[in-house]
């Protein structure tokens, strides 16, 4: 049964902090960074009103941070942490740590440029240069869908054929500082969606352990446990989502979201906030007459493999907006889609919009352009198949 | 005394807590590590980064450690015995410690942000610094910990070089200047001295660090059934002291009327062997000059 | 003697059956050090004044005082020798792995 909530006006920093209070972890270890800071000045705000109750960790590094959640995690106990850009580097050591621990921390980051040059603006090497480290890692479009997810992914991390940590992405600034009317689930209803976080993979003072043990001949077979886990998660993450919107009111597609792909010829595959701008000229352009369509990956991992080939089976031409770039080779989520569409035995015309890096904006104009040039490669004609989009000058490509 | 202090072999529990580890025959740091899980008992949490008690005691499917215990970022012990205290009082768990035990390298080097941060914010965790004096687990090289004159092999001694040109950092008074609640050096060449310390700790609300010299047979080259002797003759000749730190004040534990001979400590060891009498004149004044500052603001 | 015994360990025989996470219980022995003797130390019963120093600084624990007499745990013994060089009495020999208690 849909549970109606308050609705109230806040950014995406805020609504993070609003899920926290929601979800109720039992330790919070954050150290500050822009533009992640309000979501952490409003959770501390909540502990010392007593409205959160949790023992926050002022860690002296996101280093600790991570640390710090990850020991508390290994006794049991519900944590969160979040950080944006050189925060998540400096804790990257930490990162393939917790998911091969199989602890199910939840980590809030808001996506930044990477120094240098320094950025204080959103792009998603941050978030992309960790694909590997074992973490669940979803984009968020707007702030509702950033509390919605902070929520699920209490659900699916935990569920215990899952027990992997998740990164909640969303872009700094475009969202961590914009302010959007959001609704709040209610508390009780969402009790049953969430029950409280028991589990036996942590240190117990009853059935004692050692964790994040030393494993040198059994190494490969901890990784192989790993990932066939990893591969039940997509069914999970469904069905959470399935079951979030019938409580809730909101579904977001799982894995991905397809906006206006059926009958398209060409369709732009986006990341983040982005997304929403797409939708507004795939409105427009379909008005028009052009079959364009637009594909939100949600999920980089794991990675939504099956629903990028049944696009690219239906599809003449994708394009792919990277926020990022793997320097000496292309965008990286480029490179994902393409493993993915390589499956195919016609594979459709790509093209790789490298756009928004530092924070560049990212405009209709731009859209309309690679959707353009998208209609142009699926009619035979020759394109430059990686780009940057609205550079300051020209480059030799 | 409190009923909670061990003080002596006969008040230690006979149950071993940290067994069958694969640590080099007549290891300090597994003594000091052995010991303190016996004051302390099997409601510990154990922490340890990758040194050598995690790399003997954790090898899949030999678990050495009989208590919880988990091997923890190289830089982050402290920031996850943090973790572990703030997840245990989150949950209501009583009657347990919570205790990281890190070398010289883990400590001073690369754990020294997270150690502060822990001390700074007072959390209750008993952090135990085992100083072997240089990176052992990987193969001897040198630390903040190494002694002027040590051989390690990132300190080579030769025509040019003694090994180590630089003094031990100063981590017992670094630690004491956060205004920590608790702490104390300890040596395993005086095991009881050392379980009178851990028992304190352990009554301690707050944070808590102890820093116990750990001779290691294999990189200071000397027989391993000589451990404890080399250990309690570092204290003898001056060049480590057993001291505490508690309501603000620093107290020597043991004040030696005299010295013994610090050549002799020296010549025992083969990382100490090629100091000529010159370097060992520096290391004798190096020592003259901390015990008369120890002398003169301690209480003793 | 109450020292913990040694175990006999299965290997999962399929990756769905290892734990979730690099976790295993406390306290799991499957293998015994006591390979790695060159010497075995022999406490002499009657000069033994059990001051328990040996049971005190021995790095491995092997050395078990619940009994009337204090008891090595040959199995974990390394026979590195501090409880012989540590004995103020002289109550314990080090004697050659193979040589019976008379070193012959």
């Amino acid at each position: 049964m849909r549970m109606a909530g308050r609705k109230i006006f806040i950014s995406g920093d805020e609504a993070v902090a609003e899920a926290v209070r929601l979800v109720s972890p039992h330790v919070i270890s954050a150290y500050p960074i822009t533009p992640q800071t309000v979501a952490v000045e409003r959770i501390s705000d909540f502990v010392e009103d007593g409205s959160l109750q949790a023992e926050y960790i002022h860690v002296e590094s996101e280093h600790s941070a991570m640390s710090a959640a990850l020991g508390a995690a290994a006794v049991g106990a519900r944590t969160f942490t979040a950080t944006s850009s050189q925060g998540l580097l400096y804790m990257a050591e930490v990162l393939p740590y917790v998911s091969g621990a199989r602890f199910p921390i939840v980590m809030m980051n808001a996506n930044r440029a990477l120094a240098v040059p320094w950025a204080l603006l959103s792009d998603h090497r941050d978030s992309l240069s960790q694909l590997d480290s074992g973490w669940i890692q979803v984009y968020c479009e707007d702030a509702q869908e950033t509390l919605d997810m902070i929520i699920q992914a209490y659900r699916v991390a935990e569920d215990e054929r899952v027990m992997t940590p998740m990164m909640v992405n969303l872009d700094g600034f475009v969202l961590t500082h914009t302010y959007e009317l959001v609704e709040l689930p209610d508390q009780a209803a969402l009790k049953s969606f969430l029950p409280d976080y028991s589990t036996d993979n942590k240190m117990d003072l009853d059935v004692p352990k050692s964790v994040c043990l030393a494993a040198m001949n059994h190494y490969m077979e901890y990784m192989m446990k790993q990932e066939l886990d990893m591969r039940n998660v997509e069914s999970i993450i469904e069905e959470t989502d399935r079951e979030y919107g019938d409580m809730f009111g909101r579904s977001y597609g799982g894995m991905i979201e397809q906006y206006m792909c059926d009958g398209a010829d060409a369709v732009l595959v986006t990341l983040g906030s982005v997304t929403g701008t797409a939708r507004v000229v795939v409105d427009s352009m379909r008005s028009e007459g052009y079959k364009v369509g637009l594909v939100k990956l949600r999920f980089m991992r794991p990675f939504p493999k099956a629903e990028i080939i049944e696009i690219g089976s239906k599809v003449k031409a994708i394009g792919v907006v990277d926020k990022d770039i793997s320097v000496g080779y292309e965008g990286i989520v480029f490179t994902n889609v393409n493993s993915a569409l390589s499956d195919l035995d016609r594979v459709p015309q790509r093209l790789n919009f490298i756009a928004g890096l530092g924070g560049r904006n990212v405009s209709k104009a731009h859209i309309r352009d690679m959707y353009m040039q998208l209609l142009e490669v699926a009619e035979g004609k020759e394109k430059e198949k990686i780009q940057f989009v609205n550079a300051r000058c020209e480059y030799n490509g | 005394m409190d009923k909670n202090m061990v003080t002596n072999a006969r008040e230690l529990t006979n149950t071993e807590f940290f067994y069958g580890h694969k640590a080099c025959a007549g290891c300090g740091g597994s003594l000091a590590v052995r010991l303190a899980l016996k004051v302390l008992g099997q409601n510990s949490f154990v922490s340890l980064p990758p040194n050598c008690m995690s790399a003997v005691g954790f090898l899949f499917p030999q678990i050495s450690f009989v208590t919880n215990a988990i091997i923890a970022p190289f830089a982050a012990n402290a920031a996850v015995l943090s973790g572990i205290e703030a997840g245990a009082k989150a949950l209501g768990l009583k009657d347990h410690h919570v205790v990281g035990f890190a070398g010289d390298g883990g400590t001073a080097d690369i754990g020294i942000q997270a150690l502060s941060g822990a001390i700074d914010r007072g959390d209750r965790i008993i952090y135990i610094c085992y100083d072997n004096e240089a990176y052992m687990n990987t193969g001897i090289q040198q630390s903040g910990l190494t002694p002027y004159g040590a051989r390690t092999t990132t300190s080579p001694a030769g025509k040019n070089l003694p090994g180590s040109i630089k003094m031990k950092k100063n981590m017992f008074e670094i630690v004491a200047a956060h205004g920590i609640s608790y702490a104390a050096t300890a040596s395993i060449g005086y095991p009881e001295d050392y379980l009178k310390k851990v028992s304190k700790a352990a009554q301690c609300e707050s944070t808590s660090y102890i820093h116990v010299m750990a001779p290691c047979c294999t990189g200071w080259g000397f027989p391993g059934e000589r451990t404890i002797e080399i250990a309690k003759e570092a204290v003898d000749c001056g060049l480590w002291f057993l001291a505490e730190y508690e309501n603000e004040k620093f107290t020597l534990n043991r004040k030696p009327s005299s010295f013994s001979p610090v050549k002799e400590y020296l010549m025992k060891q083969g990382r100490f062997r090629h100091l000529g009498d010159d370097d060992i004149s520096i290391i004798e004044r190096h020592r003259d000059h901390k015990w008369e500052k120890m002398l003169k603001n301690w209480d003793s | 003697m109450d020292r913990p015994k040694v175990v006999k360990y299965k290997e999962p025989e399929r990756a769905e059956d290892y734990p979730v996470g690099a976790t295993f219980k406390a306290g799991h022995l499957v293998q015994t050090n006591s390979g790695w003797r060159t010497f075995r130390p022999i406490i002499d019963q009657d000069k033994c004044i059990k001051c328990l120093r040996c049971f005190l600084v021995c790095p491995d624990g092997a050395i078990d005082k619940s009994g009337e007499s204090l008891e090595i745990d040959y199995d974990f013994c390394k026979g590195c020798g501090v409880c012989a060089h540590e004995c103020k009495v002289g109550a314990i020999r080090m004697v050659k792995e193979g040589a019976d208690e008379d070193g012959r």
